[in-house]
């Protein structure tokens, strides 16, 4: 799973993941423009991340879920209708027996919901044609993700949860003695949450080094900027204060990216920091960041439509490419 | 009536045993939720998840997803106030099998308000897909977590600790959904006679009532005493007809507010099932509560017996 490592299309992992990831903000623009908004920002800070983890970070078989949207009644029960279940994308089977050997998946950032559908696109689990549901009345596709939704495992809308479901199943897997690693997907402004802090000093008490979060620091929040709302500096120093590994690494480069997991972590759980950019890829949000939730109005509706024919140079197609 | 020790300790023991996925999560209370023994026996399922209920709850949640039957243990007021939404939204909207004890319901706790859990089940039971039990004696004690294993669900326990009263001696065991009746210390299985009072009871306040019970029976109350610990589900047969059939009024006796609990949910009941009887809420008033003694709180809430017996003489005067 090394980035350098060619494949049979003559392209790097690190070359296909950059182009998955300007696919999946080509997506979250065309998703903005129809529906009127989008998580645009998240898609531009979390797009490599997301479409790392799917495409060589972590180890999670594959997708085990149908291949285009899904109809939910009122009560998506995912108990009741495992098959609803938006784990089975990550490899998870419906009877809820993961493989020992294979790595799990939590998505915390619940608000990176049409970056992880494109992404799935991107790494050939979903059909391109499930994006067009997004966001639509009685589908599973919701604009902000639970447990019913593709390549979600919980219900994390509620933020600082998942990570405590996750350092829960890593310290099950220790339990039963199974080799995955279980990684989370956390963004910084999700840290002001009390639940996180809880549950890394207990990780780091258990000694869960098969705990790996990858945080997408991209420095933005609901209100503003982390530093104006709630700073999170020094986050390295915190994470190694409550007995933890981390590594900073550029959000934006796969090859970084893929190469993290294997930082050294012995008997610690490790933290993944990622730096990034919330209008990378995006020049026309430069001037919107920080912004939790882009509304297209006349005033931005041209940029954005500009912004489209410049992705779709940049993205090819990568359906199918994943791991 | 015989008092008990241990029950829960005991309980938790011999669950373990036939349950080897069941692994136990402590909050830092463990000698105050009877723990200990199973500390002792079992230190590999056993773990210390610090004075951090949020994360206990969550984190049962991710080892419930793998198999493990996880029974979190610590006082019920830092269940259901500190970590609702983690009951919300990481065990019951998945449905995962999670039991949680809760201890030191209402007034049996003598530290005061900050560990009084007097609006638990009124929070708890607007909870979709939550079930939630609530002992009344050393017998359901002891049936309570197999009961909660059977659930395909998240299961809350109000548990009792310390002195526990066998009421149920003898008889049944728990059964989740079922009301008992009590007849003198005794169950049987239909009334002979309609009553004047039907007394619905439940936690502790069902011992608080027996002696009540058999001193207005000899003096000619005719009176059903159903002890209801199934309080989500609720309604079950033998309570709908002892709530039917009671001809002066019905008294609900709790140990909660009676905001949200046993006396709301039998007031739901009577209305949806169109019984028109007077209907007399005994349990803590809408109000905070001061520390003390179990008797000093009883009696200072108007919950004791003089306060029982006082309600139910008023539904007989009002009913004749």
């Amino acid at each position: 799973m090394q980035g350098q490592d060619k494949t049979t299309q003559g392209r790097t992992a690190g070359e296909r993941i950059r182009a998955a990831a300007a696919a999946v903000r080509k997506a979250n623009v065309e998703i903005a423009l129809r529906l009127g908004g989008a998580y645009l920002t998240q898609a531009c800070s979390g797009a490599e991340i997301v479409c790392a983890l799917y495409m060589g970070m972590a180890d999670l078989g594959p997708s085990l879920g149908p291949r285009n949207a899904q109809p939910v009644g009122s009560d998506p029960d995912t108990a009741a209708d495992p098959q609803l279940r938006g784990s089975l994308y990550n490899g998870v089977p419906a009877d809820g027996g993961a493989s020992p050997e294979r790595d799990r998946l939590f998505i915390s950032a619940c608000h990176y919901a049409t970056t992880v559908y494109a992404a799935l696109v991107e790494a050939g689990r979903l059909d391109a044609g499930a994006l067009e549901h997004v966001g639509e009345d009685g589908y599973n596709l919701d604009i902000v993700a639970a447990e019913h939704s593709p390549g979600y495992e919980t219900a994390s809308g509620s933020l600082g949860q998942t990570v405590s479901i996750a350092a829960g199943v890593a310290h099950a897997y220790k339990l039963k003695g199974w080799p995955g690693r279980v990684f989370c997907l956390l963004t910084d402004g999700e840290l002001n949450e009390g639940q996180d802090w809880e549950c890394f000093q207990l990780a780091a008490k258990m000694g869960l080094d098969n705990l790996i979060v990858v945080v997408d620091v991209n420095h933005q929040q609901g209100e503003g900027w982390t530093y104006d709302i709630l700073p999170l500096d020094p986050l390295g120093a915190r994470f190694e204060s409550f007995g933890w590994d981390r590594v900073w690494v550029d959000g934006h480069d796969p090859d970084q990216l893929l190469r993290a997991p294997g930082v050294e972590h012995a008997g610690k759980p490790l933290a993944i920091l990622c730096e990034t950019d919330p209008a990378h890829g995006i020049p026309a949000l430069e001037e919107l960041v920080p912004d939790h939730f882009v509304d297209v109005c006349d005033g931005n509706r041209s940029l954005l439509e500009a912004a489209l024919a410049d992705l779709d140079a940049r993205s090819g197609s990568t359906v199918g490419g994943g791991a | 009536m015989r008092q008990e020790t241990a029950a829960f300790s005991s309980a938790l023991l011999a669950f373990a045993e036939a349950h080897p996925e069941v692994v136990t999560l402590s909050a830092d209370l463990g000698d105050s939720c009877e723990l200990i023994g199973f500390r002792t026996r079992y230190p590999e399922r056993y773990f210390h998840m610090g004075i951090a209920e949020q994360n206990m709850v969550s984190w049962a949640a991710g080892l419930a997803r793998e198999g493990f039957r996880p029974v979190v243990c610590t006082f019920g007021v830092f269940l259901y106030r500190r970590a609702l939404d983690q009951i919300e939204m990481s065990l019951a909207s998945s449905r995962l099998p999670v039991i949680l004890v809760g201890f030191v319901p209402g007034l049996t706790t003598s530290r005061g308000r900050t560990h009084q859990a007097i609006n638990d089940v009124g929070v708890l039971r607007t909870i979709p897909k939550l079930t939630i039990i609530d002992c009344g004696d050393a017998t359901e004690v002891a049936g309570a977590l197999e009961a909660a294993y059977a659930v395909d669900g998240p299961v809350y326990i109000r548990m009792l600790r310390g002195c526990v009263p066998r009421i149920f001696d003898g008889v049944a065991p728990f059964e989740l959904g079922r009301s008992r009746e009590l007849d003198g210390g005794l169950e049987r299985g239909v009334s002979e006679q309609e009553p004047q009072v039907t007394l619905v009871s439940s936690s502790i306040c069902t011992a608080e009532a027996l002696p009540v019970v058999a001193k207005l029976r000899a003096e000619g109350v005719r009176i059903r005493h159903i002890h209801v610990s199934t309080l989500k589900p609720f309604g079950d047969a033998l309570l709908l007809d002892a709530l039917a059939n009671a001809e002066c009024g019905i008294v609900t006796y709790e140990n909660h507010s009676v905001v949200g609990g046993l006396g709301s949910a039998t007031a739901e009941l009577l209305l949806e099932r169109g019984i028109a009887k007077p209907l007399i809420r005994l349990g803590i008033p809408d109000t905070y509560a001061q520390s003390g003694s179990l008797p000093y709180l009883l009696s200072t809430y108007g919950m004791d017996a003089a306060a029982l017996e006082d309600s139910i003489h008023d539904l007989v005067a009002r009913g004749s």
